[in-house]
């Protein structure tokens, strides 16, 4: 990223940010900067020029004002735990760091509704509910670390959002400074407020159309009952048939995760999670509700999963059985480390009904390229997740497996589906927007940046492909993210 | 302009085209022209046309909403979405359904209910998909399901210059650009027209369980309505209806489910609202009489739409009856209480400052504004926590009242009407703020 605005112009930033937030709320020194030249996407790195951290709404529009008027752009982070980029810093801008503004302002049990500063952790809502017999539904992976606003931007979703639904789906208000500097609210926490649904549009805008300083959650009750079934199956063929056949049903599962063969090595040598031998592809199925009906729906499902050929069924009778089964998925992304130098965690989505045909397809790739490909995935709305696995001290592999990867992606559009089902476009997918839409839908979406970004200084260059292009290639992992690698959050 | 010269270009992008006639008023006024477009290409090229003569342009479903809210400040070309009413792709297996805006709801549940699937939609009025869209229209299960912009993945619109866009997609999971469609749901067709929608399914349920009371009052109503909500049984729907004043607030609780499940459900949930101590539980595989009819008692009158944050029922509830004793009116009220959206209607013949007044009274609710622990703690814009919004009033109720009250962030909405439709020409002056 070339630097347009000079230093000068930076440092001179500097003293009217310490103003507004105070000394110990703005870094400048490059060494601190680093620390924040990338998200989860750590292939793409850029130092900021300046990093700020505020602690109140009006702290950050006070330091959006400053950037508006000097016409300095500006990118929001929060726990920089995203996969595509997003917070991914200008070295010629301000890096709007939200994780001190942390608070749960309210929680309304009556009206089932919270609202919470932008850096509170998406897992402190669900613990700060859970006495009112209340959850935050959208569970991402990272939700130990991954803030609210952060969800907000990326419309995150998680492993239960088949059938809880995502962040856009339990966002009822929003608190935004817009990009010149305002504070406004969007909606009003009912979920039909008048006018046009801003909250609707701003959800999953990838932090390109403002920054959320406060949000209003909808809040679930707790079910009553949950079950967990691990299923194992021969191959992937069969495991596919399962899903079919459940979804066939009539049953909503919460959740409905698959593993191939190539995942299930890689998480067993991680984990020791001791899935089944000989296991082709493992089923993860999760059921939740009145107590009764997941009775019900449970043993459905061990009978589907039979018919299909499961050669082993097992069902978590706690809580801690339940963590075992998940265990295995959960370490699925850190896992592949340990059998690959390298690899590419790819995020793309085919309708549930073409899984099959694209799995092949995925194995055909692998084949004739010679590069594996590990999958996981959430079965139930045909999210994959590859794993494009490489060794980068080999000349020629990083390029092999993004040409893999690219086709990968090629092959969700082709099948209908989209190149992003949850991680965002970001920085690392901008270039196949053109690919998923037409020139017209491209612009059209523009119109909306247009509305509330006219400067665009706000995040610009996400989602949309610019004429300049990063120099490092997309979506390149050498190891695990350091919160990961610590312990500290899954990624899968 | 001159009618044969707006006509001819008309003509020539859609293969029907016809002069306007006394029914295809809109809210009174009285449009030129009615095209009929068959698909995307024809809406688009109509639209196009209209651009070229600077014509205002109103989309229409079946109408049923149509004539609702403020007449447009101008209407010269109804764009009728009748021939656009193809289901063209139900992909059951995914549980996904892509249709013309033109299908009409209730036959769209038709041929999903052929596969065991439905659109968790229920909104009062026959409609089409895209009128159904465009108005926010929703019923009982939008307390489960949310309303059309929930279960929307993907749309196709038309620009007001003809510019033909798509956002999201087939997959229910997809976070690919920006989401146009719930920019387009509850808009109104003031910034284009909605040509086709995309919806994630649900498989219908086997059985549907009805549980009816009658609350002496609101806080009774309001009770019955938490237990039911908090209660682990999952609800579909959770209704209250009363007629009048001195009559009991009905309440009615939706259980959905496989039939085995759902006669323990409904055993358990008429134990538990039994012991509110409101009477008797009437369980009931049909729904009562009142069920689902959103404001239709009083179509010729005023109905006035109350959004709130769903723990203040109570509190609004007594502040309807307050307002309406103090104006003289005695609404009919009813609605998605446990979701936070009822609606109040008085008759035709309600004197038009008295329903002002009601009006302006409720506007000044306590229960609609922000709590004393969002004032203090923030400083910033105080955000209201409810809106009254006049959907439907005669002409000269009209005249006295602000149909939408406060509207957050109207800057922000003039600023993307006019990039979407910078002449202004879609649906002109139907929208909040005079959009």
């Amino acid at each position: 990223m070339t630097t347009q605005v000079g230093h000068s112009t930076l440092d001179a930033l500097a003293p009217k940010m310490t103003r507004i937030c105070g000394s110990d709320g703005v870094l400048s020194d490059p060494a601190q900067l680093a620390t924040y030249e990338c998200d989860g996407l750590t292939s793409h790195r850029c130092s900021p020029g300046l990093v700020v951290l505020p602690t109140t709404a009006e702290q950050v529009a006070a330091v959006v004002r400053v950037c508006a008027r000097e016409k300095i752009p500006f990118v929001a982070r929060g726990s920089g735990t995203g996969l595509s980029g997003g917070a991914l810093p200008r070295a010629d801008g301000v890096l709007i760091v939200t994780s001190r503004m942390r608070r749960i302002i309210e929680i309304d049990q009556r009206s089932r509704r919270a609202v919470v500063e932008p850096g509170v952790t998406n897992i402190a809502v669900s613990k700060a509910a859970q006495p009112l017999g209340l959850f935050y539904a959208p569970d991402p992976s990272s939700q130990i670390v991954c803030s609210v606003g952060g969800n907000v931007a990326e419309n995150s979703g998680g492993a239960h959002c088949l059938k809880h639904g995502f962040t856009v789906h339990h966002v009822t208000g929003l608190e935004v400074v817009t990009p010149d500097g305002e504070l406004t609210w969007l909606g009003d926490g009912t979920g039909a407020a008048p006018g046009y649904d801003l909250v609707g549009a701003f959800t999953g805008s990838e932090g390109t159309l403002g920054i959320v300083t406060k949000i209003v959650v909808k809040l679930t009750r707790i079910p009553e009952s949950v079950t967990t079934l691990l299923a194992a199956f021969r191959n992937m063929g069969a495991g596919g048939a399962a899903v079919s056949a459940i979804i066939g049903s009539g049953i909503l599962p919460a959740a409905i995760e698959m593993m191939d063969a190539l995942a299930i090595e890689a998480a067993e040598a991680a984990v020791a999670c001791r899935y089944p031998e000989g296991a082709g592809a493992v089923l993860i199925v999760e059921l939740d509700g009145p107590a009764g009906d997941v009775t019900a729906e449970t043993a459905a499902v061990r009978a589907l999963c039979e018919r299909e050929g499961a050669y082993e069924i097992r069902e978590a009778s706690d809580a801690a059985e339940r963590a075992a089964i998940w265990t295995g998925r959960k370490s699925a992304f850190a896992a592949v480390g340990r059998i690959s130098p390298a690899y590419i965690v790819q995020d793309g989505v085919v309708p549930r009904t073409a899984l099959a045909e694209v799995l092949d397809r995925i194995a055909e790739l692998s084949a004739a390229t010679g590069v594996r490909v590990a999958n996981v995935f959430h079965a139930g709305d045909g999210n994959l997740h590859p794993l494009v696995l490489f060794d980068d001290h080999v000349p020629g592999a990083e390029e092999a497996a993004e040409k893999v990867s690219g086709a990968i992606l090629d092959e969700c559009i082709s099948h209908g589906g989209s190149i992003t089902g949850e991680h965002g476009v970001g920085t690392d997918k901008s270039m196949y927007m053109p690919k998923m839409f037409q020139p017209g839908d491209l612009d059209t979406m523009q119109l909306l940046r247009c509305a509330f970004d006219p400067a665009g200084l706000c995040n610009p260059g996400k989602i949309f492909p610019t004429p300049r292009l990063c120099g490092e290639v997309p979506g390149v992992r050498r190891a695990a993210h350091p919160l990961v690698a610590s312990g500290q959050l899954d990624q899968y | 302009m001159s009618a044969p010269s707006v006509l001819g270009p008309l003509a020539e992008a859609c293969s029907q085209v016809r002069e306007a006639g006394a029914d295809d008023a809109v809210a009174g006024v009285m449009p030129q022209y009615v095209a009929s477009p068959a698909d995307v290409a024809e809406a688009s090229a109509v639209m196009r046309a209209a651009a070229a003569a600077g014509l205002a342009v109103i989309p229409r479903g079946t109408g049923s909403t149509l004539g609702w809210g403020s007449p447009p400040a101008r209407c010269d070309l109804v764009i009728d979405m009748s021939r656009m009413n193809q289901v063209l792709e139900h992909a059951s297996g995914d549980l996904v359904a892509q249709v013309q805006a033109g299908a009409r709801l209730d036959e769209l549940a038709e041929v999903l209910a052929a596969a065991g699937q439905r659109l968790a939609l229920d909104p009062p009025r026959a409609g089409t998909v895209g009128g159904v869209l465009a108005s926010a229209a929703a019923g009982p299960l939008r307390l489960r399901y949310g309303t059309g912009r929930d279960l929307l993945i993907g749309v196709t619109v038309i620009r007001a210059d003809g510019t033909v866009a798509r956002s999201g997609g087939k997959v229910v999971k997809n976070v690919a650009g920006y989401d146009l469609g719930k920019l387009f749901a509850g808009s109104q067709g003031t910034l284009g027209l909605i040509a086709e929608a995309t919806f994630r399914l649900h498989p219908a349920p086997g059985a549907a369980s009805y549980l009816t009371l009658d609350c002496p009052d609101g806080a009774a109503a309001d009770a019955a309505l938490v237990t039911a909500v908090d209660s682990p049984l999952a609800p579909s729907a959770a209704e209250i209806d009363r007629e009048a004043r001195g009559a009991p607030f009905r309440v009615g609780i939706l259980l959905e489910g496989d039939p085995d499940g759902l006669a323990e459900r409904s055993a358990r949930m008429s134990d538990l609202l039994g012991g509110t101590g409101s009477g008797a539980v009437v369980v009931s595989a049909t729904p009562p009489p009142w069920w689902g009819l959103g404001p239709a008692a009083a179509a010729d009158g005023t109905v006035i739409r109350i959004a709130f944050w769903a723990g203040e029922l109570a509190s609004v509830l007594g502040c309807i009856d307050a307002a309406g004793r103090a104006a003289g009116l005695d609404p009919l009220v009813g609605g998605s209480a446990a979701a936070g959206v009822i609606c109040a209607a008085v008759g035709e013949g309600a004197a038009p400052a008295a329903v002002a007044e009601f009006v302006t009274a409720l506007r000044g609710a306590p229960a609609l504004r922000g709590a004393a622990a969002l004032r203090g703690a923030v400083g910033s814009a105080q955000p209201s926590r409810g809106s009254v919004v006049v959907l439907h009033a005669p002409a000269d109720v009209r005249g006295l009242v602000d149909l939408w009250g406060p509207v957050p962030s109207l800057g922000l909405m003039r600023a993307v009407k006019d990039q979407f439709d910078p002449d202004h020409r879609m649906a002109p002056g139907r929208f909040a703020g005079g959009i």
